[in-house]
């Protein structure tokens, strides 16, 4: 083995097929045959991974679909579940208002924090213990996050809008943190020694030159937070409590969501309130799908890459 | 690393003002990054301190009681604990065998056409929003799945304690097998990752002796992963354990243990939000407890994972 010295083929993949000269004798029968096996074994976990994707994408356009209509996107849901008409406005409303406000609180944080991290902490104790607990605290359970702010703040405040806004703010928090570090490594020495030699200061390189030739990736990774705050069901339960009627207030009045009024669609037994369900999951998914799509452009045009 | 940068940026220092703008600038991002560590201390703090009554009112039977009967103040959570480790080991059994099996052939099997399009339409699955693999596992796969799948076990297998009936599509068994198609994505993603990293070298070393592919991927890329593998499979786990909705759905909401998983059930995380709405203030402080054993739990595991990773890393 140490003997003979490495050696790459021009693809360099490392799917590279075996070398002919080598099973001049070639392999058992037996050996083959495992072979096979295990390639057709590999092949039926793929058949097994795609089905629930075309299953779930599948049933949800046909159902969503027959259910969506104007009136489902521009009213507010009936009094009752037993009622057929109306629609998720009340929840896309609340949806609209919480994960803005959690955004434009979570993303100057986040930045500033990988800023933080990569221009000054670096390998210091605590950007290593921010490191460390911004991927903990990506693993926490969103409905842990929605206990903390009911204690926190609903106790004393009330339900509302601000209250979930604050609970996907805490769950976008880390994952704007560490995509905005990876984003802020990339960007090269020597634009940011170049800013220095005209005389700039850190905060003016940091300001000027480092963020704005990250915004790209930085982009994709807010827009890829936004997408998981907008599909957050547990946490708003505990926090916004679901409302039927339209509320743009932020404090004092419980508010709806569209993740919070497709669970009640699905927890009632009546038909009119299942259909609402599904064009609402469909609504829900057009909107995460949209925004994961836009990160994918945003990371696409990203002028420094890897 | 950047020592040219260092020197040349002291030199714009001199200035007064300047110097102090961007003192202020590095407190600023200093202060928006320890952010992270006071809210997640705070959070520990905060619902410690509300659950802090019923620890103490039940001591170590707020664990291991199995009896939840919050009309009577009684508070044993083991029944939801029991149930967040089932579904969860059930939602294992089923992604990590298709999860490893789909980014081999990924990574060592596919042509190379094939790899973009069946990992992006994988990926696809982490996009969906839990509540819509809540709704589409009660009302699609539940009845063309769950229920004739559970049934049949339950008539093939009823000897056994674990498929014991009367057989349930809406039981640990159901919730499981959301979850693991919830945690497929993650635990694949990962572990492509890993997999992309062994390094060729390797798998030329084990073709040069002669081995078939199969050989090669259990000779050469397995040990390598292994480490790698492993901090996957606990992210996966750190996420079922955590899923809330999907779960609330679709295990049955029954506060009692049973040894078979065709049976109802409950979990930590599907309690809190079923009966948050109804609760009374006593309950209430129960159901913040149940989130503090659910927070140390999955914080356990994700930071063995996260260390794993990590050390992976770091060796590369």
């Amino acid at each position: 083995m140490s003997g003979a010295p490495a050696r790459r083929s021009a693809s360099g993949g490392p799917t590279t097929p075996m070398p002919d000269a080598l099973l001049a004798r070639g392999p058992s029968p037996r050996r083959l045959w495992t072979d096979r096996a295990a390639s057709a074994a590999m092949l039926a976990t793929v058949a097994l991974a795609l089905l629930p994707v075309v299953l779930i994408f599948y049933y949800i356009i046909r159902e969503g679909f027959s259910a969506m209509n104007w009136e489902f996107l521009t009213q507010s849901m009936p009094y009752s579940f037993r009622k057929e008409g109306g629609g998720f406005l009340n929840g896309l409303i609340g949806t609209l208002i919480m994960v803005g406000v959690a955004t434009a609180v979570a993303v100057p944080f986040g930045v500033l924090a990988a800023v933080y991290l990569v221009e000054y902490g670096k390998n210091g104790l605590l950007a290593q213990l921010i490191r460390f607990f911004s991927d903990v605290m990506t693993g926490v359970p969103s409905v842990f996050v929605g206990l903390f702010v009911y204690t926190a703040f609903v106790v004393p405040f009330g339900f509302g809008a601000l209250m979930g806004a604050a609970a996907l703010a805490i769950i976008m928090l880390p994952i704007i943190v560490r995509s905005t570090e990876e984003m802020l490594k990339l960007v090269p020495l020597e634009i940011k020694n170049a800013s220095y030699a005209l005389g700039a200061a850190k905060w003016q390189t940091v300001t000027r030159v480092v963020l704005p030739s990250a915004l790209p990736g930085i982009t994709t990774g807010v827009l890829l937070a936004v997408a998981r705050a907008a599909g957050e069901t547990a946490p708003l339960i505990l926090t916004a409590l679901g409302s039927l009627t339209i509320t743009t207030k932020l404090l004092g009045e419980p508010i709806s969501a569209l993740p919070l009024a497709i669970f009640d669609g699905a927890r009632t037994p009546f038909a009119a309130g299942q259909a609402r369900a599904w064009a609402g999951a469909l609504e829900l998914l057009l909107i995460v799908l949209v925004f994961t799509l836009l990160a994918r452009v945003a990371s696409s045009r990203s002028s420094i890459s890897r | 690393m950047s020592e040219g940068a260092v020197t040349l940026a002291a030199s714009t220092r001199r200035r007064g003002v300047g110097r102090r703008v961007d003192r202020a600038f590095g407190i600023l991002t200093a202060a928006s990054g320890s952010l992270v560590l006071l809210v997640l201390a705070y959070m520990v703090l905060t619902t410690t301190n509300t659950a802090l009554p019923v620890f103490r009112a039940e001591g170590i039977s707020f664990v291991t009681g199995s009896e939840w009967l919050p009309s009577r103040g009684v508070f044993g959570i083991l029944p939801f604990i029991y149930g967040t480790l089932v579904t969860s080991a059930i939602a294992l059994v089923i992604a990590v065998p298709i999860s490893v099996g789909l980014s081999l052939y990924l990574t060592e099997v596919a042509p190379a056409w094939l790899r973009g399009p069946v990992g992006y339409a994988v990926d696809l699955l982490a996009a969906v929003p839990s509540v819509v693999y809540g709704l589409w596992g009660v009302f699609v796969l539940l009845p063309l799945f769950l229920q004739p799948i559970a049934e049949a076990l339950g008539s093939a297998f009823g000897f056994l304690p674990i498929f014991a009936p009367p057989a349930s599509g809406i039981s640990y068994f159901g919730a499981g097998v959301v979850l693991g198609i919830m945690i497929i994505p993650i635990i694949s993603a990962l572990a492509r990752e890993v997999f992309r990293a062994v390094p060729a070298d390797d798998r030329y070393a084990a073709y040069a002796l002669g081995a078939t592919r199969w050989e090669m991927i259990w000779g050469a890329v397995i040990p390598r992963s292994r480490a790698g593998l492993v901090g996957a499979v606990m992210l996966g786990l750190g996420r079922a354990l955590g899923e809330t909705i999907a779960v609330a759905l679709l295990v049955g909401s029954r506060p009692s243990i049973s040894a078979s998983v065709l049976q109802p059930g409950y979990s930590m995380a599907a309690v809190i939000a079923n009966q948050f709405q109804e609760a009374d203030a006593p309950q209430i402080r129960a159901l913040v407890g149940v989130g503090v054993v659910l927070f140390a739990i999955t914080i356990l595991i994700n930071m063995a994972a996260r260390l794993l990773v990590w050390r992976m890393v770091a060796e590369r």
